[in-house]
């Protein structure tokens, strides 16, 4: 079993190593680069020139790629081609506010999708289980910010119970912080609910319908204890790669979500970047997304594992 | 009532209808438009009246012309992306099925490298260096969306690629070209029919989200994403405007996804049991 962690931990330092390569090289053999975006229309070939050299872009690419990692590690992430700003502070300051939305989206998300998903598993094609399915087909139809905004003319504008905007800065209250981002907490929980219970309704149902559970069924065991006690420990592989995916997807929804609510997060400050062409500040970003993503994905490949108790014995 | 000798449900008859009435709508909008995409017909934000059925938008142009209009440029392009990650993925999928060795090795690892990567991200990463305009739009996307169509693909050939007639055709001397098209893809096309339409959501509904972020479909194009960032500014008055553009969205992937869920059931009907 520690070999199989080790070799999954091996796995995931690898891929995020290719993803960094990957976001390298997407801004890097694309034709144009920092200099003609900074320039825009109205290059000569002496200012392109003049730019590459004065951003160090006129050495070779695996040196520029050595230092950006480099300093990407040490936390030092460059200027910022807009404003010649160093982006680090601003960054930090983002990435706080959006792991608190996506932690408190998560936070209500998880153990709700969970429960909701075990009930609809012990009623299969119940009403309750039909609604289920209707309402995953809508919240996969319907985009993120058409649930935004229902919900801001619902409960900001008709109701006046949330702000409508999502402010936030360094001084408010951890209470007043949670009351703005309630509306955009509560869009991201709706977008991954409806997938998150069916996984697990789906995992569950699944385990209901192996032989050790008619077993039990037969013994006469009431059919809740069968859930949780014989099913759901099976089911738990799944059940925690569903949530992992999920948390993944919320890392990319916020995106929309925060330009919904003009959130100050990660999400907003990577889509300006992209319209002012600030590569720096994209890449950076981008890499913090990805770095998010693939971690999140590993940390439920080992969560799987060590929830497998065959795995625990080695043959 | 019966399609293609098929029964068919409520849901599906509506997912049909939803789905032609917007590809008439995408067709003929020129036609039955009563106004230009671009035309300044009255105030800002007017309420809808019977001159302008659905109100006017954020700079006083007809909502109903904008959503017909809206509905060409958008379908339209989603349409091009998902042929393009389609031929992109096909190929490159039943290729690395059929050959095998190291041009699958190859093939697939990228692909896993890739979708390490959420796919709005590395979009947002490609389009901050090249720009936003239409054909960059289709390549960037159908390009990263090609990576799923690629894993299915390459999972359906796997299944076909040892089959015995695909053996004979081997021995014949066949080209690679004539196995993937001739013997692998008629057999192949069930699952791929359906792919394409959950790859079309996708596609439609991604490049409405760029649009709406302002990174998609530029104006004085109408498209449903960006018509619903326009009129955002109306919420915060109560208004329905940016609701209208969402909810046409949220009703061509409602009745895609509902002629696939159809299309699903009669094939595991079908072709479920035996194979």
């Amino acid at each position: 079993m520690a070999k199989l962690i080790l070799q999954r931990l091996a796995l995931g330092v690898l891929t995020l190593w290719v993803v960094s390569i990957l976001i390298f090289a997407g801004t890097e053999i694309l034709p144009g680069d920092v200099a003609t975006a900074i320039l825009g229309q109205s290059r000569t070939p002496e200012a392109v020139a003049a730019i590459r050299a004065s951003l160090g872009l006129n050495r070779p690419a695996y040196i520029r790629y050595a230092s950006w990692l480099g300093q990407f590690v040490e936390g030092d992430i460059g200027k910022s081609l807009a404003n010649d700003r160093d982006i680090a502070p601003e960054i930090r300051e983002r990435l706080g506010n959006t792991l608190f939305l996506a932690g408190v989206a998560a936070a209500v998300a998880v153990p709700l999708s969970i429960f909701l998903g075990l009930v609809a598993a012990i009623r299969p094609n119940s009403i309750f289980d039909r609604l289920i399915n209707a309402l995953t087909l809508t919240t996969i139809s319907v985009p993120e910010f058409f649930i935004g905004y229902v919900l801001i003319i619902v409960f900001a504008v008709k109701l006046d119970w949330f702000p409508s905007l999502a402010m936030i800065s360094a001084d408010m209250s951890f209470w007043e912080r949670l009351n703005a981002v309630v509306l955009p907490a509560l869009t991201l929980v709706l977008v991954v609910l409806a997938h998150m219970m069916r996984q697990t309704r789906a995992a569950v149902l699944s385990v209901l319908s192996s032989p050790f559970i008619e077993m039990a069924f037969l013994k006469g065991i009431p059919k809740w204890r069968i859930v949780l006690q014989h099913a759901v420990p099976n089911a738990l592989a799944p059940i925690i790669n569903v949530v992992a995916i999920n948390l993944a997807y919320l890392i990319v929804g916020v995106v929309v979500v925060e330009v919904v609510f003009v959130y100050p997060g990660m999400g907003q400050l990577m889509v300006d970047s992209v319209s002012k062409r600030d590569v720096p500040v994209v890449q950076t970003c981008g890499l913090v997304f990805a770095l998010a993503y693939v971690g999140l994905n590993m940390i439920a490949d080992l969560l799987g594992i060590l929830s497998n108790p065959r795995l625990k014995h080695p043959r | 009532m019966r399609i293609f000798g098929y029964r068919i449900s409520v849901g599906a008859l509506a997912g049909f209808a939803i789905v032609f009435a917007n590809l008439f709508a995408a067709i003929f909008a020129p036609v039955i438009a009563p106004y230009g995409q671009a035309d300044l017909v009255g105030d800002v934000w007017a309420a809808p009246s019977a001159q302008h059925w659905l109100g006017l938008d954020s700079l006083g142009r007809d909502m109903l012309s904008r959503l017909l209009f809206g509905a060409r440029t958008t379908i339209s392009i989603a349409l091009l992306i998902t042929i393009c990650s389609f031929v992109i993925g096909i190929v490159t999928g039943f290729a690395a099925a059929i050959v095998g060795s190291w041009i699958d090795m190859v093939l697939s690892r990228f692909v896993d490298a890739l979708m390490a990567i959420p796919t709005l991200i590395s979009a947002l990463v490609i389009l901050s260096v090249m720009g936003t305009s239409v054909p960059v739009l289709i390549c960037t996307i159908a390009a990263l969306d090609s990576t799923r169509v690629f894993r299915l693909c390459r999972a359906v050939g796997l299944n076909i690629a040892v089959m015995d007639y695909v053996e004979v055709a081997r021995l014949r001397g066949e080209t690679l070209w004539w196995i993937m098209r001739r013997e692998v893809l008629p057999n192949a096309l069930p699952p791929l029919i359906t792919e394409f339409g959950l790859r079309f959501c996708f596609a439609f509904l991604f490049i409405a989200s760029l649009s709406f972020l302002g990174l998609g479909i530029q104006p004085p194009l109408a498209d449903w994403g960006g018509m619903v960032r326009d009129n955002a500014q109306a919420i915060n008055f109560g208004g329905m405007a940016p609701l209208i553009p969402a909810a046409a969205i949220a009703q061509l992937t409602i009745g895609v996804n509902l002629v696939v869920d159809w299309f699903l059931s009669i094939h595991s009907r079908t072709h479920g049991e035996g194979a």
